[in-house]
């Protein structure tokens, strides 16, 4: 709330609330499209496949508008939130974390990809001792390799490291065996 | 008593060894996430939920059912020493149990809220198995046109009726909506909201919303906040026997915490805020030592909220099990591993399912016996969790966000959405967004999907059913009030004080 002149005060527009409401208004159009592409079913139902995509469509759409609305009208954050300045930087190298685990879990295997995602993002959140993060890095991916994913059964991606201790594992496992 | 020769029974699976051993783990596990800031029961349980491919659904329950409560008890821990609390729910628990932590009395307020959530927790626990075979016997006389006009009450209630803003929560539930769409119609094999991509075609798993909503997302708000203050632990002081003051003082706010917390629990409307809330509203409005609260901290302030929190988490559980409707985030990600097992939950579930409904029961009163030898001689342990440094800690978070997505289905589609759900849970978060929503949206449109089509089929595709049925007409208008009746009241308020003061769109 502004001191000054409170009475004339026009609550003014929140564009990062107004961006919200545009984005969401984006997001029913494409339930819009994706809903008028459902094909008719060449199956009798009584209530096709299409009536609740339609609720859901109209339902968006008055939302996003209500949002839209409530953003001309001054928006709704919080005021501590916008007091608090956001560290695009931190977030910045933790998005590349992330991007880089995407794009290297496929070639180097799991346990390389989430080495390099760890240091990154504790380098963003303000670490500045990367070799101990590597190592961490390493003996919490392995632990989730090997503890988690194998008593879980999921089969998650293994590259070179895995196999190798695969490989190493099992020659010990044959060799207690005798 | 046919409920006590049921528990019995339920007591004889809980305590074969294994059971009793997933319960350990469950508890222990549950705890330590619950005292983590970062890592909830809803997450957690979304990681683990590929274990229901593995072992009986039994064991996987007792496990859940461990982490659930056992979340419980550790979240107090982190409001009472470092005043963030973990979840809404315990908000409250951190007004006057940090001050007293600071005052030198963090010994007795992690005491009463330790034992205050083992009494609430067993006597909510009581409630379900007395009032679960109650609200089976009326769920059977539930059609399906009656089970679609529950869910939109609970849709109402889950997302307008709680929370700072009715637009906003609905907001979230439709996107809740969206995402449970996508895939495959299963009555009619058409393709929806997929795009065009046959990777979209089996549908988002509930595993990939959680873990993206939850997990990255928090991620991401911490790392945008580097410049918020610091929270800093406050040491542990103090003896952890409460003296008989204080167990005079704390003994009727664990009993009115509970009687308040289970039955708006047990409520298909969910939500452990309201009556922490109200809890410590009355704990004020009793407490002889009005002057302790707000300044040094005042145990019944704690007891209570405390007390309150714990039972209405029992008391979620009776919605869940007899009607199959989840009214929080953590309830509806185990009924997503009821489906996975291939089980309804639903009034059904107490016949065809009686071990595993009655040894989920009975492992919760062990839970709760375990959770609160864990939480009382163990907490320096715990604390010690505390000081693990947030860089190590959220990098490790996504390294077990990325087994748990990836893991499911080796797909890089699935980490792209991953990642773009984390995007939208930080917006969120930022923004004001209640994001348990989402996830019972996701889970429960497709269920209210069936339920009305199974109606329409039945009248022959006459909407009348929906307001012809007594019982239906009346949940539709519990959820139309419910929808409308808190902006009626705002306006009239407003109308009352004519106050020109603009509240910035309070939409």
């Amino acid at each position: 709330m502004s001191t000054t002149d409170q009475q004339a005060a026009r609550p003014r527009l929140a564009v990062p609330e107004l961006l919200i409401g545009i984005g969401l208004l984006a997001c029913a159009g494409a339930v819009a499209w994706q809903t008028l592409s459902i094909p008719v079913s060449p199956l009798y139902s009584k209530v096709g496949p299409t009536v609740f995509p339609y609720i859901t469509m109209v339902g968006m759409t008055i939302l996003s508008l209500l949002l839209i609305v409530a953003a001309l009208r001054g928006g709704w954050q919080p005021e501590e939130e916008k007091e608090t300045p956001t560290d695009w930087k931190a977030m910045g190298i933790v998005a590349v974390g992330l991007v880089a685990n995407l794009v290297l879990i496929q070639p180097l295997g799991f346990t390389a990809a989430s080495v390099i995602m760890f240091v990154l993002i504790c380098h963003g959140f303000g670490s500045r001792h990367p070799l101990r993060d590597v190592l961490l890095g390493l003996i919490l991916a392995l632990a989730a390799y090997f503890g988690f994913a194998r008593a879980l059964g999921v089969n998650i991606g293994a590259g070179f490291i895995e196999n190798q201790l695969n490989t190493g594992l099992d020659s010990i496992i044959r060799m207690l065996r005798g | 008593m046919e409920t006590l020769s049921h528990l019995a029974h339920g007591f004889s699976v809980a305590f074969t060894p294994v059971n009793l051993m997933w319960c350990l783990l469950g508890t222990t596990l549950g705890t330590a996430i619950g005292v983590l800031p970062g890592l909830g029961p809803a997450l957690t349980i979304a990681l683990l939920l590929p274990i229901t491919y593995q072992v009986a659904p039994e064991a996987s329950f007792i496990l859940f059912a461990g982490i659930y409560y056992g979340a419980m008890y550790g979240g107090s821990t982190t409001s009472i020493l470092l005043n963030t609390p973990g979840e809404s729910a315990t908000i409250v628990t951190a007004l006057e149990g940090n001050r007293m932590a600071r005052s030198g009395r963090g010994g007795a307020a992690l005491a009463t809220s330790a034992i205050g959530s083992f009494v609430a927790g067993t006597l909510g626990t009581l409630g379900v198995a007395f009032l679960a075979p109650v609200v089976v016997k009326f769920a059977l006389s539930f059609g399906p046109a009656e089970y679609f006009s529950l869910m939109v009450l609970a849709f109402i209630t889950v997302s307008a009726v709680l929370g700072s803003s009715s637009v906003r929560g609905l907001t979230s539930l439709f996107i809740g909506f969206v995402i449970g769409m996508i895939g495959v119609d299963l009555q009619t094999g058409q393709p929806r909201f997929t795009f065009g991509m046959s990777q979209l075609l089996d549908g988002v798993d509930v595993i990939v919303v959680a873990v993206g909503l939850f997990a990255v997302g928090e991620t991401f708000y911490m790392a945008s906040r580097r410049y918020a203050g610091k929270d800093e632990i406050v040491p542990l002081k103090g003896s952890l026997y409460m003296t008989a003051v204080e167990w005079a003082r704390s003994w009727k706010a664990w009993l009115r915490g509970a009687l308040l917390g289970f039955p708006i629990g047990a409520l298909p409307a969910g939500g452990a805020e309201i009556p922490t809330f109200l809890s410590y509203a009355i704990e004020k409005k009793l407490s002889k030592h009005k002057e302790e609260f707000g300044t040094v901290g005042a145990i019944e302030g704690v007891a209570g909220p405390e007390a309150a929190n714990n039972a209405s988490a029992a008391g979620v559980l009776v919605p869940m099990l007899t009607l199959g409707l989840p009214t929080s985030a953590t309830a509806a990600i185990m009924l997503s591993a009821f489906q996975s097992y291939g089980i309804n939950p639903g009034p059904m579930l107490f016949m065809t399912q009686a071990n595993l409904v009655w040894g989920l029961i009975a492992s919760l009163f062990i839970a709760n016996i375990i959770l609160v030898i864990l939480n009382l001689p163990l907490i320096g342990l715990w604390v010690r969790l505390l000081k693990i440094p947030a860089p190590q800690l959220y990098a490790g978070i996504l390294v077990f966000a990325t087994v748990g997505t990836y893991g499911i289905s080796q797909s890089p589609t699935d980490l792209v959405i991953l990642y773009l759900l984390g995007g939208a849970g930080f917006l969120m978060r930022r923004f004001d967004f209640p994001t348990a929503p989402v996830i019972i949206g996701m889970i429960l449109w497709p269920l209210a999907e069936t339920q009305f089509r199974r109606a329409m089929t039945i009248s022959n595709g006459d909407w009348s059913v929906f307001y012809t049925h007594p019982l239906s007409l009346t949940l539709l208008t519990l959820a139309f009030i419910g929808l409308i009746g808190p902006h009626i009241w705002a306006y009239i308020e407003h109308r009352r004080r004519r106050g020109p003061e603009h509240v910035p769109g309070d939409a």
